[in-house]
């Protein structure tokens, strides 16, 4: 049963991640395939498996969001994630992907149904206990959201800063974030003065600087070149390997061929979708080989 | 980040913009400024009443209406022997015929009044609060030794003059008032604005787990600096106009305006106004920006 085989992977994605990597990709947990069971997310936990592990950083179970008196955007969205996986999140343009992040990074909450963080009801948790949630999440923006009048460095500094980091203790990990992204010579840079590419490995730092637990990106790669691209996957998937959580949204479907033991979550009009799981694995775009 | 009273330099930078930008600033100068005029005029009102009180409330003048020279004399006498064997009564004193004749001069010129003319004798008597209490039996008992004497009481010819003082003191005291809260709503309206200007950041923040206290803080930081160096300003050209305004009023010689001058305690007072201002625009902003941020997710 693909129910079952999914938890197996469940379980073993809560290794660490360099073991994780290794795991063939059938057996990695896909959340239609749990759709394919009946997409409840309230599965009875088998004999001899342990709950704890099953239950994933993230858990969504009959999400419903509607903006207003509209029509609903997301419907019936039931999938759940693993600690220390990589997943995309694809879709067409519309298709409520941002929607479905927002509802990821907190910052909005579903009409109805449940959404479990940390193994925590976020739905009904207290505004007041959200920051402590939104710390362990990472989030780089379509748009980056860089504040335009601070250096490329008081960017990335801006989550420490926010969790009381003091600034002495701060420059040895931006240092270290920039010289990961390959800007250590625009530390002094504002936003406006920097490439596209560059806005956008800023947003990734900031966003990976707080070592979340969970890094959402809504749509990285669609403003900036394909090498580009290929090196902010590879950025991901280095983070990824440390043990973050990481979930990319993006309409380009060849993208999951450049991660190994990526998994998709397939939105389609506000549902997730794929249920034969057809495109779990897209064939690479011609003459370009896996990475 | 605890972007408290000395933040780092990045957390000063966090929102952008420096001293004085935009109105708000110097709207609160201009409050501020009315806010000192308005206190100060209170403060020298009560200050003049308390001491026209003190020098004219507790005394009486007691007229002696008698053509003969004699019997002026003679009841004179008399009443000034009965009103220092009043209880509660001190310093009495016969206003001098100098005094008399320099209170004259305007009608009757230099050289004063003749003997041949009756001027009536006047006694002055200084009355304590528990003697002026019962100056009705004062003055039969003068009445008794003095058929011609008649008592002017100060204290009745003061108090409406006293009701328009503390009207204008109660008046002041509103003008204050609602100063502060003109001050307090422009800081409503620009902690309002400031949020929306800086909406992006804001959003932000809150995304990487900023507390709305932590953002709150940013704000009222900010306002209660540009509250209290406004509110310097503000003060600054109100002492000033003060200073001019003293200067005019001792050119006029007046004794009751001159009462009116600020003690050193009401200086203290004054200076303590931006202070205050700070603390207020400080409340407003916080009470404003936690407000509107609860209202987001």
């Amino acid at each position: 049963m693909a129910g079952v085989r999914s938890r197996k992977g469940l379980r073993l994605s809560t290794e660490p991640p360099g073991f994780q990597a290794s795991l063939p990709r059938s057996n990695a947990f896909t959340p239609h395939a749990r759709l394919c069971d009946g997409g409840t997310g309230e599965e009875p936990v088998r004999e001899g498996e342990d709950a704890g592990a099953m239950a994933g950083i993230v858990q969504f179970q009959n999400v419903g969001l509607r903006y207003g008196t509209g029509a609903e955007t997301l419907t019936d969205v039931t999938f759940t994630l693993n600690g220390g996986a990589f997943y995309f999140l694809t879709g067409p343009s519309g298709a409520g992907k941002t929607s479905l992040l927002k509802l990821l990074y907190l910052a909005q909450r579903p009409s109805r149904g449940l959404i479990r963080l940390f193994d925590q009801d976020v739905v009904t948790l207290p505004r007041a206990r959200l920051p402590g949630f939104r710390r362990r999440i990472g989030v780089v923006f379509q748009d980056f959201r860089l504040v335009p009048h601070l250096s490329a460095y008081d960017n990335i500094a801006l989550p420490l800063r926010i969790a009381g980091v003091e600034e002495r203790d701060l420059e040895v990990p931006v240092q270290e974030m920039l010289n990961w992204v390959g800007l250590s010579d625009r530390a002094s840079a504002r936003p406006a003065t920097l490439s596209g590419g560059e806005q956008q490995r800023v947003a990734i730092a900031r966003a990976v600087i707080g070592r979340p637990e969970i890094l959402v990106a809504d749509e990285p790669t669609g403003n900036v070149d394909p090498e580009m691209a290929s090196r902010l996957l590879h950025l991901f998937d280095a983070l990824n390997k440390l043990g973050t959580t990481v979930v990319v949204a993006t309409h380009d479907i060849h993208l999951l061929s450049r991660v190994p033991n990526a998994q998709m979550i397939r939105l389609e009009r506000g549902r997730v979708s794929d249920p034969t799981g057809a495109l779990r694995y897209p064939p690479p775009p011609r003459g370009q080989a896996v990475s | 980040m605890n972007i408290g009273w000395r933040p780092t330099a990045a957390e000063r930078n966090l929102l952008p913009e420096g001293r004085m930008a935009g109105p708000m600033p110097w709207v609160i100068a201009i409050m501020m400024f009315l806010t000192v005029l308005a206190a100060a005029a209170g403060m020298s009102l009560a200050v003049g009443a308390h001491t026209l009180g003190n020098q004219l409330g507790g005394r009486i003048t007691v007229q002696i209406v008698e053509a003969s020279p004699d019997a002026r004399e003679a009841q004179v006498a008399a009443v000034i022997t009965e009103l220092n064997r009043t209880q509660g009564v001190g310093a009495v004193s016969r206003m001098s015929e100098a005094d008399m004749a320099r209170l004259l001069a305007p009608w009757f010129g230099a050289e004063g009044l003749g003997p041949d003319i009756p001027v009536p004798a006047l006694i002055d008597a200084e009355l304590s609060p528990a003697a002026h209490a019962r100056i009705d039996r004062i003055a039969a008992a003068v009445a008794h030794v003095a058929p011609a004497a008649k008592i002017d009481d100060h204290a009745a010819w003061l108090a409406p003059l006293a009701g328009l003082v503390r009207s204008l003191e109660w008046l002041a005291l509103a003008l204050v008032l609602l100063m502060a809260l003109a001050t307090g709503c422009a800081v409503v309206l620009a902690s309002r604005a400031a949020l929306n200007t800086h909406r992006q950041v804001i959003d932000v923040m809150h995304l990487m787990g900023a507390t709305d206290i932590q953002i709150a803080r940013l704000f009222q930081r900010r306002i209660a600096l540009d509250a209290l160096f406004s509110g310097l300003v503000g003060l600054a050209v109100a002492v000033l106009v003060i200073l001019l305004l003293g200067e005019r009023v001792e050119g006029l010689g007046s004794e009751l305006l001159g009462s009116m001058s600020l003690p050193v305690y009401a200086w203290g007072i004054l200076t303590m106004l931006p202070i205050a201002g700070a603390l207020l625009a400080t409340v407003a902003a916080r009470l404003t920006v936690v407000g509107a941020l609860r209202r987001m997710l």
